[in-house]
């Protein structure tokens, strides 16, 4: 199990490695910092002053060695401006540039400064996650037991009525993009003129124009169930119809096994075959892809962060790459690399943990 | 003139679509006459929940072909006084082609039934092609490695790992951008990406007809000829006859899309070759003395076609709702296009005071990838049962 886990570790660094190099890479283009040089100083550069900006600010280097003081490993470059004064990467950053340390980079924990935001990358990816965090959590804790529930149930007799209906609506699920039931869901439930809203507000049943908010910008501050309900349902619809045909496969493969025939043939009441024998076998396949929807709940965030208006992480990765942000792309970047292969990570390890039937040497 | 009513609209809106009905109903009369003769395509009719997906898919599919009849106004003409217009609102003007917005006008005054029809040409011209090359390129790459394994297997797993570890819309916002348009990286994507079909037909005729030279010589040369001239013209704009072309635009698009289909084929296709290696008709073929790729395209690769068609249907539906998060986030589409996923950004702006504008395409949307998901699902429930 060590030497597996091991493996899997290197494997995973040199993942993050080669991703995060690629993103440095793509976001470091020429035509990207051109863009930089000139936001940054004056849009009304020639090109030889934007090629003496890059320069003296230290782009003007090969993109691996950037790289590594971007990464922490190598030390950062030095150079002096115009006037003689020390420039560089550490020193302009620090408050005495005599005890500026050798080396800064993400490893050091200097994830540089955000262009957009005005203010460090750390601090604005921080604050952004908080309030992503808690969207995913009750993501997370609407979507799960549902999916989970209704797998079961769909899958407990095969070919039943239930499991016809509860079929085809995590087929309808699967088929509408966040960006649609998102439209749909404020549309019904958030527009003044249409939907239900109008009605509801006719007949006096509530007080304010509709009855669910279509931003969740004020979520941001205090959490309501009528400012959160949407976004929540919006992301939690597409993962709830994944998760449960999967479960549902899995359910009924189960539910075919000697071991289940041979409970009911000794006598075994129906409700105790599937709690005790068939459950937890059959929710080993639903905890991988549980946990391989991390990936795909950060697309999911970017979507709804945007279509709601909610300030979050998937918000911020937005604004970054609008805003030819780099470092602040950059750092979203590690972000969603890390959480994407700690998840695989998770996923994998806990599949050999549950089904004892795989044993890794 | 006053506006129209819900039934009115109904009723209009099907008589435009009228071609698209005729043309469906004749594929469906054909095909269940002949559906005895018809192999895998016939058995889709026996199945309710194939013909409903099968349905909806060629309705859409129909209604792409046939845009130009259809729409009633031209999806890119503004008319003043319609911003915004309710379904089924009178044009004031004299001499417009049709006297009414069937659904409504969007913020800048275009008609709304117009722009949706035109999507669907637009996202039907691009999400079954990226497919395809998505399959070409997982399908050349993935059954050698599923059946040499090795050092092969684990290089292209590793970097098929890569790409799927990253969230689609980062390497969206990566990949699809003008910036990297001026560097040429499409360019470059493209001219690796659209060689894989070549590849692939050129090994499969080869690896088939190397004992017949005559035959070998044809198949080889029409593919070379076709090919060659495609790929000049898609991947380089430099076609020699001028007929084939990409939009710089739509050629980002389309390699963003391809590049994130393709190792998800890949790691499909090599799991299936991992598994059909082990049959013995393989081993039969390999005592015969059969080459590798003889035995890759043309014996393994036959076996795992049930799985792979399902898949098709499957990441076509997949596919559209990338093109339409491109869209949705304004990547690489022009502002003026009709494509459903930038329509329905445009439309979400005002989407509590206007909401037709959005709501059209989305529901577009979501039945032609709830089509191709049924339509998955009754073949993925016909080939099972054999």
């Amino acid at each position: 199990m060590s030497r597996f886990l091991l493996r899997r570790f290197a494997t995973m660094v040199l993942t993050a490695l080669a991703l995060t190099f690629a993103v440095f890479a793509l976001t470091n283009l020429g035509p990207n910092l051109v863009k930089l040089a000139k936001t940054e100083a004056s849009v009304r550069m020639t090109d030889a002053q934007v090629a003496s900006w890059l320069s003296r600010n230290g782009y003007a280097r090969p993109t691996l060695a950037r790289y590594g003081e971007w990464l922490g490993v190598l030390p950062g470059w030095r150079g002096a401006d115009a006037d003689g004064r020390p420039r560089g990467r550490c020193l302009d950053r620090a408050p005495d540039p005599a005890a500026a340390p050798r080396r800064c980079g993400v490893l050091q924990g200097d994830w540089g400064f955000s262009t957009a935001f005005k203010s460090g990358v750390i601090a604005v990816i921080g604050r952004s996650l908080g309030a992503t965090g808690w969207l995913m959590a009750w993501v997370m804790a609407v979507m799960v037991p549902t999916a989970l529930a209704l797998g079961v149930l769909a899958g407990m007799r095969e070919g039943s009525r239930t499991d016809r209906t509860l079929s085809t609506a995590a087929i309808v699920t699967t088929a509408t993009p966040e960006y649609v039931s998102g439209v749909v869901l404020i549309v019904v439930l958030a527009s003044s003129t249409v939907g239900i809203s109008p009605l509801l507000a006719d007949w006096g049943l509530i007080g304010s124009r509709t009855l669910f908010l279509g931003t969740a910008t004020s979520a941001m501050e205090r959490i309501t169930f009528w400012n959160f309900a949407l976004p929540v349902l919006t992301m939690a619809l597409y993962g709830t119809g994944y998760i449960a045909r999967m479960t549902r496969a899995s359910m009924t493969e189960v539910m075919r096994e000697q071991y289940i025939r041979t409970a009911r043939l000794k006598g075994v009441p129906f409700r105790a075959v599937i709690l005790r024998h068939a459950l937890r076998n059959a929710l080993i396949a639903p905890f991988t892809v549980i946990m391989l929807q991390f990936p795909w709940l950060l697309n999911g965030v970017v979507i709804v962060e945007t279509l709601f208006n909610y300030k979050g992480f998937g918000w911020t990765l937005v604004q970054a790459a609008g805003n030819n942000d780099i470092e602040l792309l950059l750092g979203c970047s590690v972000v969603a690399v890390v959480v994407v292969l700690v998840t695989q990570l998770i996923s994998d390890v806990g599949y050999v943990y549950l089904n004892p039937r795989i044993r890794v040497a | 003139m006053e506006p129209i009513g819900g039934l009115a609209i109904l009723g209009r809106a099907a008589a435009q679509f009228a071609p698209v009905f005729v043309a469906v109903a004749v594929t469906f009369a054909l095909s269940l006459r002949h559906r005895r003769r018809l192999g895998l395509y016939g058995k889709l009719f026996g199945s309710p929940v194939a013909m409903t997906g099968f349905a909806i898919v060629m309705f859409w599919v129909f209604t792409a072909l046939f845009a130009g009849w259809i729409v009633t106004h031209d999806p890119l003409a503004q008319v003043s006084g319609m911003r915004n217009a309710g379904p089924g609102a009178p044009l004031t003007g004299a001499g417009a082609p049709y006297p009414y917005y069937l659904l409504g006008g969007d913020s800048l005054a275009r008609d709304v039934f117009s722009r949706m029809v035109m999507g669907a040409r637009r996202v039907l011209a691009i999400a079954p092609a990226a497919t395809l090359f998505a399959f070409m390129m997982g399908i050349t790459l993935g059954v050698p490695a599923g059946y040499f394994g090795g050092r092969l297997d684990t290089l292209l797993a590793f970097i098929a790992n890569l790409v799927l570890a990253f969230p689609v819309i980062l390497l969206f916002y990566l990949l699809v951008t003008p910036e990297i348009r001026a560097t040429g990286i499409p360019r470059v994507l493209a001219a690796i990406l659209f060689l894989f079909p070549i590849l692939f037909l050129v090994i499969l005729w080869n690896s088939r007809f190397f004992t017949n030279p005559r035959k070998r010589v044809i198949y080889l040369g029409v593919t070379l000829v076709v090919g060659l001239w495609a790929y000049a013209g898609l991947a380089f704009d430099a076609d020699p006859l001028g007929l084939l072309g990409m939009d710089p635009n739509l050629l980002n698009v389309f390699v963003a899309v391809v590049f994130v289909n393709a190792p998800t084929v890949f790691r499909i296709v090599r799991g299936l070759a991992l598994d059909i290696r082990t049959r013995d008709y393989v081993a039969a073929a390999q005592t015969r003395g059969e080459g590798s790729w003889y035995i890759m395209l043309w014996e393994i690769l036959p076996n795992a076609r049930g799985p792979l068609i399902v898949d098709f249907c499957l990441r076509i539906g997949y596919t559209t709702i990338l093109l339409g998060t491109l869209g949705f986030f304004g990547l690489g589409v022009s502002p003026e296009s009709p494509d459903w996923g930038s329509t329905i950004n445009d439309g979400r702006r005002l989407l509590t005071i206007a909401p037709h504008p959005a709501v059209v395409p989305a529901l577009a949307l979501m039945s032609l990838v709830l089509g191709l998901n049924l339509l998955a699902d009754g073949l993925r429930e016909e080939s099972l049962r054999d």
